[in-house]
């Protein structure tokens, strides 16, 4: 952070994404507005991130993410003494790391923002997990708010007529459920200016995500998942869209001038699940010293998959679909086409996929995408155990030598 | 061993070859693997319910598919299938509950070569008119794909006839049951387990005869004295019967559960002044709920302390797999909430592969000693 005390590298500096900056002072300036929300008389609801928040921004509620926030804990190395907290209070330590650091947080008010604002509702989408279920369950019995439970069933092989309807209806709930507890009517025309937000960003955000197709690549599928907060928590606002018009501009320019992230970019890879985030910049090195990129990620893409879904004349009466097809709701299968997809779109060499001990939708059935890249596309395919926040399952010198053996075998291939 | 217990002995031995003998009177099997899966409408369908419990052999195929952070049901399930043991299924039945079956759901359908396959897309909260809705076009979905399958419809005889035999079937147990917490002698813990256990495998219209026959000579059975300390086991699947013999071996006895493989699997009749559907909607959306289910913030709790105070059960062992997230999730609050009323509780972490260690033993005996 001290700018003036350490010479800078001139290489070093041409490299560096100059949004980012602009990225930490919206996200601090979100932050503080949520942290100081009840002194300005303000409504907080906790979400997660796979939850529906337009209908939220629509009634000027600030939303909350948790799993942002587990993120945060992650990066910041709290991780493992929040997640020992929850241990002592009962909870598994098998369980997602995510909840497990909320969990203890809510009690403690630890973490690096010392304990996020609390709720006065909480909406649970289970598209993503049933860990959200129940952790939100628990979050409701701790602050005794109400809870709203939107229900997405799986679309293990499509989106059928009658998750259709059920999930239809449960939007006309969601609507309800709002207005009952803010005591105020829905405001139906600023749904549309905030859906028309929403699906801007996300086509930015997509764009974004695309221009590392180029090589080569501007960013990694690393910086990606440090960009994602914003459409993640601002998702629906005109903050979030200017961002990622600036933040596409930068992508954009550097491809024209052929700056790129890795400064020797040779393989591209395709990384898979959730960050390590408490090892992301080791992980980032290291791929970088084998002159390596990952480029792209099956997860930052989640917060644009459902574009195709979206009816930007009818906001509201498309959320249903929008939210319910998202990559961690579909079968096994649909999952791996989209990641032959992606290694095609991206040209990646290989395929790093985190076994992430947290996530079990997201990790059960990588295996099998496994089988199916190899036998498909025959490029390598690594699997590294971790889990995205507790480091304590993660071997740093058992990853340095797979990696070494994985980046051997895409440079023999060559 | 009284002779009446002999059937569900057989059964539970060679599950296999009880599917055998089903099938050569013209049945399909068609496997299941959570409480959640409508038999009824299987049954109704002409094809033969089965629940499918996993085996305590070492893992090695599945361990291509599934990490080893997966609960030990789902994987061994999953082993048996691959290694070709569960051939004589004609097809399986996925609800949809945990994370962990979702997902097995998904590997199931890539790699076993089966006749019938098919996810019921349940909701996962209950409270609400429009789950309500939603469970009864799930329910009718699935019976639309059972019917493509057997190539005929399903006729509201047919399924008012096999509601009528689930209810019967769940009344003698329930009645089996009740006569166990009123004179915990009278069959021992591992025998009733062996029972509930092999009433999801075997022929149905076989152990409706079956029960019938066991609860009379039970009833007919001289009463034994004895006073032990009353336990409920809560948890999913509780496939040990070491288990409740080393319970009892230290002086216990289990009086009820709050297990899949239990009261939850059977509680809750199909009212049957409704339309067939509708009865069956009503049940599935109103039973006693599993924690991979929202029925309210507080509804285990709930019904796991009325369970308490109804077998007048005097502690609660909490009996969970290893990796199993949704009972991990519950198990702080059910306990705390157990605390609070003054009932002890023990949480035994369990493995389907692992069987009884010592450390197990001790811990269970101390517990009923504290007691
Ligand atoms: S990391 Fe996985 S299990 Fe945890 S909240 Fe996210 S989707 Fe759910
Ligand atoms: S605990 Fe619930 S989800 Fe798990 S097997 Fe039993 S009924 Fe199914
Ligand atoms: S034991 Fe738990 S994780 Fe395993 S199948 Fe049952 S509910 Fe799912």
């Amino acid at each position: 952070m001290n700018d003036k005390a350490t010479p800078k590298d001139p290489e070093k500096e041409k490299r560096k994404i100059k949004s980012a900056k602009k990225m930490r002072d919206i996200m601090t300036t979100y932050y503080m507005d949520a942290l100081t929300a009840r002194e300005n008389n303000k409504t907080v609801a906790w979400i997660t991130s796979g939850g529906p928040v337009e209908p939220l921004i629509a009634m000027d509620i600030i939303p909350v993410y948790p799993e942002n926030h587990g993120a945060m804990i992650g990066a910041s190395k709290m991780g493992e003494d929040l997640c020992i907290k929850a241990e002592d209070m009962g909870y598994s330590s098998d369980l997602c790391s995510y909840a497990r650091a909320d969990i203890s947080c809510a009690v403690v008010n630890g973490g690096p923002l010392g304990g996020l604002p609390k709720p006065d509702m909480l909406i649970c989408c289970n598209n993503i997990c049933g860990t959200v279920l129940k952790w939100y369950e628990i979050q409701a019995r701790h602050f005794n708010v109400p809870l709203f439970i939107l229900d997405t069933p799986v679309c293990h092989s499509g989106y059928t007529k009658e998750i259709a309807a059920y999930v239809q209806n449960q939007i006309k709930e969601y609507v309800i459920f709002l207005e009952t507890a803010t005591g105020k009517p829905f405001d139906y025309d600023r749904i549309k200016t905030v859906g028309a937000l929403a699906l801007e960003g996300q086509k930015l955000w997509q764009k974004v995500l695309k221009t590392t197709a180029q090589r080569p690549s501007p960013m990694s599928a690393f910086d990606a998942f440090f960009f994602l907060a914003l459409i993640v928590t601002l998702r629906g606002t005109q903050t979030a869209v200017d961002f990622y018009t600036q933040l596409l501009k930068e992508m954009e320019e550097r491809v024209e001038q052929g700056i790129s992230i890795v400064p020797e970019e040779q393989h591209r890879l395709l990384w898979d699940n959730l960050p390590v985030w408490y090892n992301l910049k080791w992980l980032s090195q290291k791929f970088s010293d084998h002159n390596a990129c990952p480029v792209a990620d099956t997860y930052t893409s989640a917060w644009c998959s459902a574009i195709q879904y979206i009816d930007a004349n009818d906001f509201l009466g498309s959320m249903a679909e929008a939210y319910t097809r998202i990559y961690l709701n579909i079968g096994v299968d649909q999952m791996a086409d989209q990641v032959l997809g992606m290694i095609q779109f991206y040209g990646v060499d290989g395929f790093v996929m985190h076994s992430n001990r947290s996530c079990k939708p997201y990790s059960f059935g990588q295996m099998d995408i496994m089988n199916i890249v190899r036998e498909k596309t025959g490029i390598p395919v690594l699997m590294l155990e971790a889990d995205m926040v507790d480091p304590r399952n993660f071997s740093l010198s058992q990853a340095d030598t797979r990696i070494d053996a994985f980046m051997e075998i895409i440079k023999q291939k060559r | 061993m009284i002779e009446e217990l002999t059937p569900f002995y057989t059964t539970i031995k060679d599950p296999e070859q009880t599917a055998q003998s089903i099938k050569t009177k013209g049945k399909k099997i068609l496997g299941y693997l959570c409480s959640y899966a409508p038999e009824e409408l299987i049954f109704a369908a002409g094809c033969h319910p089965m629940r499918l419990f996993s085996r305590k052999t070492e893992i090695s195929l599945a361990e291509n598919h599934l990490q080893a952070y997966c609960c030990s049901l789902v994987r061994g399930i999953l082993e048996q299938g691959l290694s070709g043991d569960l051939n004589y299924l004609d097809g399986t039945v996925f609800p949809h509950t945990c994370d962990s079956i979702q997902r097995l759901s998904d590997i199931w359908r890539l790699n076993m070569d089966q006749a019938f396959f098919a996810d019921v897309i349940m909701p996962a909260k209950l409270t609400t008119a429009s789950a309500r809705d939603y469970m009864k076009t799930v329910l009718n979905k699935f019976k639309t794909d059972l019917e493509s399958y057997i190539g005929h419809p399903i006729t509201e005889d047919d399924l008012a006839e096999s509601i009528a035999l689930f209810n019967r079937i769940r009344t003698r147990l329930d009645q089996i049951y009740t006569l166990k917490a009123e004179h915990p002698a009278v069959i021992s813990g591992k025998d009733l387990f062996c029972v509930i256990k092999a009433a999801m495998i075997m022929d149905r219209n076989l152990l409706d005869t079956c029960l019938k026959d066991l609860l009379s000579a039970l009833k007919n059975l001289p009463q034994k004295p004895g006073d032990p300390t009353r336990l409920i086991l809560s948890g999913s699947v509780c496939d040990m019967p070491d288990l409740y013999t080393l319970v009892e071996d230290a002086g216990g006895a289990v009086v009820g559960d709050d297990l899949c493989s239990g009261q939850r699997w059977f509680q809750g009749l199909i009212p049957q002044d409704l339309p067939p559907m509708d009865g069956l909607t009503a049940r599935y959306t109103d039973r006693v709920v599993c924690p991979a289910k929202h029925s309210g913030n507080f509804a285990r709790a709930k019904a796991l302390i009325d369970l308490v105070k109804a077998k007048k059960a005097q502690g609660v062992v909490f009996t969970l797999l290893k990796f199993c997230d949704p009972h991990a999730f519950d198990f702080p609050y059910l306990k705390e909430c157990l605390d609070k009323e003054g009932i002890p509780s023990l949480h035994l972490e369990m493995d389907d592969q692992q069987t009884n260690s010592g450390q197990m033993t001790t811990r269970v005996e101390t517990f009923i000693q504290m007691i």
